[in-house]
């Protein structure tokens, strides 16, 4: 199983005179169970990118793949589509209606056309896979804080079971320490029931720990597609697009130019621990 | 779909009407408007036209364009001339049963939906060739005067340019929110009337949600920077007459005047 887009390009106005691309034949395949890190500075075209994954924006040209099939063709069933391949928007607890929170995450899977034990089954499920302790079910989710509702949104998506989950900036706006319990939360799904996670931000420390690969695009165009260390590697330009790489692997690159030679490929704290340590030992050994 | 309404909208060129000054376009418009309830002869409709195809020349906006605003009130307009039709009393042209078409029933559906096309080409240029921001601008100088009668002038004006302001804003965020129910499986289309109207909830609960949110937090950034009402305060931007405006206001009186004459037989 696996997603697959080909020379994708999208085209914004079209028709009009302010016609613009917005995706320029943009090609890549992701497989299942990988946690791709999707980048770019505002306006690359991300946002834009993510909705074709799942069928709301239908591509100017340029075929999409969901397990093999075309989803352009004829009769492609586009709701099946959207239950599997699941998108969190950008703050999704805006589209929170319920009067509570329980009633909010059976929308999608009421919308799936379950029978009213499974989809009571799905609820709770996937409130407990976000974490919501159970005395904030009942509550309305106007009531909760930014961090549970956003809990309560990305639980809505998950409700419907999705095989692929894609995220647009799922920690925008949280405080340090709810951004931490849902990437958390979002690394757990990944590792245990090996969901496909697609995870949009702006932060280059998220992607480098939790992503396998990382999409870089720019203006509309993939930049990069690669491993965190490759495309951090490249950090001048990513400078140049308007993007960075994490802290550490500045410090890194400097501890380098002042004769400290750890590997040039750090992307996390945790690996630049481990290198500086190991060379101290060794250091040690020698004097 | 709600983009196809062309009442209310601006079709950005430059043009005589456009560089006008708003509140000569309102009076224009107001003129037309007047003009339009005391023409009942065929000579004040032609000078009525001649009036309009001058507005339209000048605009530089497609009469195509004007015209596809008109598909919005074709069910009204087909309506009010049906009545005027079939229900004027006079000398009966032809009677199919109990309908009877009458002479006078005629003459006055023809008239009567020439006015409502009339009318509603004549507020199309307005909006076309004016930004919202111009137009409220117009009003509160034009409608300055009810100012002493304790009308707040400016606090309307200000009302109406925000929820100008804020409709783009609003069928972004629809648009947005449609989009999130959709990836949750949310139906908008399929259904009978009630099960459609029933979708709705999912989208308008979070609209009407965001509405609010806007609302507060524009309310919480003017008063940050210390907006009062309209006391004292002046304009970047203030409004002057032209010599173009002068003389749009000569033609509306020689126009007004000559409608005038044609109305009551002078001439």
């Amino acid at each position: 199983m696996s997603i697959k887009a080909e020379h994708i390009n999208f085209l914004y106005g079209q028709g009009t005179a302010f016609e613009q691309y917005a995706l320029k034949d943009v090609s890549f395949q992701i497989q299942d169970g990988e946690f791709i890190g999707l980048i770019g500075h505002t306006g690359s075209g991300k946002s834009t990118l993510i909705q074709h994954l799942n069928g709301l924006l239908k591509a100017t040209s340029g075929a999409i793949y969901y397990n093999g099939e075309n989803i352009y063709q004829e009769g492609y069933d586009m709701k099946a589509l959207r239950s599997r391949v699941g998108l969190v928007f950008q703050y999704p607890e805006h589209q929170l209606f319920e009067i509570d929170v329980f009633s909010d995450v059976c929308f999608g899977p009421k919308n799936q056309g379950l029978d009213p034990e499974e989809i009571k089954e799905r609820a709770r499920e996937a409130l407990g896979l976000v974490g919501l302790p159970k005395r904030f079910w009942e509550q309305s989710p106007f009531e909760l804080s930014g961090g549970q509702k956003r809990r309560v949104a990305i639980a809505g998506v998950l409700a419907m079971r999705p095989e692929v989950l894609i995220l647009d900036e799922p920690t925008a706006g949280l405080d340090p320490r709810g951004r931490d319990e849902i990437l958390d939360e979002l690394a757990a799904l990944h590792k245990e029931k090996h969901m496909t996670i697609i995870l949009v931000s702006h932060s280059m420390e998220d992607i480098a720990r939790y992503a396998d690969r990382i999409l870089v695009m720019n203006h509309g165009e993939k930049l990069f597609d690669a491993p965190p260390r490759e495309v951090f590697r490249h950090y001048k330009e990513l400078e140049q697009v308007g993007l960075a790489a994490p802290q550490i692997t500045y410090i890194v690159h400097q501890l380098r130019e002042h004769g400290v030679m750890v590997p040039d490929d750090i992307t996390t704290v945790e690996e630049a621990k481990t290198a500086i340590l190991e060379m101290l030992q060794k250091g040690g050994g020698q004097s | 779909m709600i983009r196809d309404i062309t009442l209310g909208q601006y079709y950005p060129v430059d043009s005589v009407l456009h560089r006008m000054d708003p509140r000569t376009k309102l009076s224009g418009t107001m003129v037309f408007i007047i003009s339009l309830f005391i023409a009942d002869s065929v000579p004040a409709y032609l000078l009525a036209t001649a009036f309009l195809v001058l507005a339209v020349r000048l605009s530089g906006v497609p009469f195509s364009f004007m015209v596809r605003g008109l598909r919005a009130v074709l069910f009204l307009l087909l309506i009010s001339v049906s009545f005027n039709l079939f229900l004027t009393p006079g000398r009966v042209l032809f009677a199919v049963g109990f309908l009877k078409i009458t002479w006078e029933g005629l003459r006055l559906a023809g008239f009567m939906a020439l006015r409502l096309i009339y009318l509603i080409i004549g507020s199309t240029i307005m909006t076309l060739t004016t930004t919202p921001n111009q137009l409220t601008d117009g009003l509160e100088r034009g409608l300055g005067f009810l100012n002493k009668i304790r009308v707040p002038v400016h606090e309307i004006s200000m009302m109406m340019s925000i929820a100008l302001r804020f409709i783009p804003i609003l069928v972004e965020e629809t648009d947005k929110i449609m989009k999130a129910q959709m990836a949750r499986g949310a139906d908008f289309e399929t259904g009978n009337l009630i099960q459609k109207a029933k979708s709705m909830v999912p989208l308008l609960v979070p609209l009407f949600i965001s509405a609010f949110r806007r609302a507060t937090d524009l309310a919480m950034a003017m008063e940050a920077r210390c907006y009062h009402g309209g006391e004292g305060r002046t304009k970047m931007k203030p409004l002057h007459y032209a010599a173009r405006d002068r003389t749009a206001y000569g033609v509306y009186v020689v126009y007004l005047a000559g409608m005038i004459l044609l109305r009551w037989k002078l001439i």
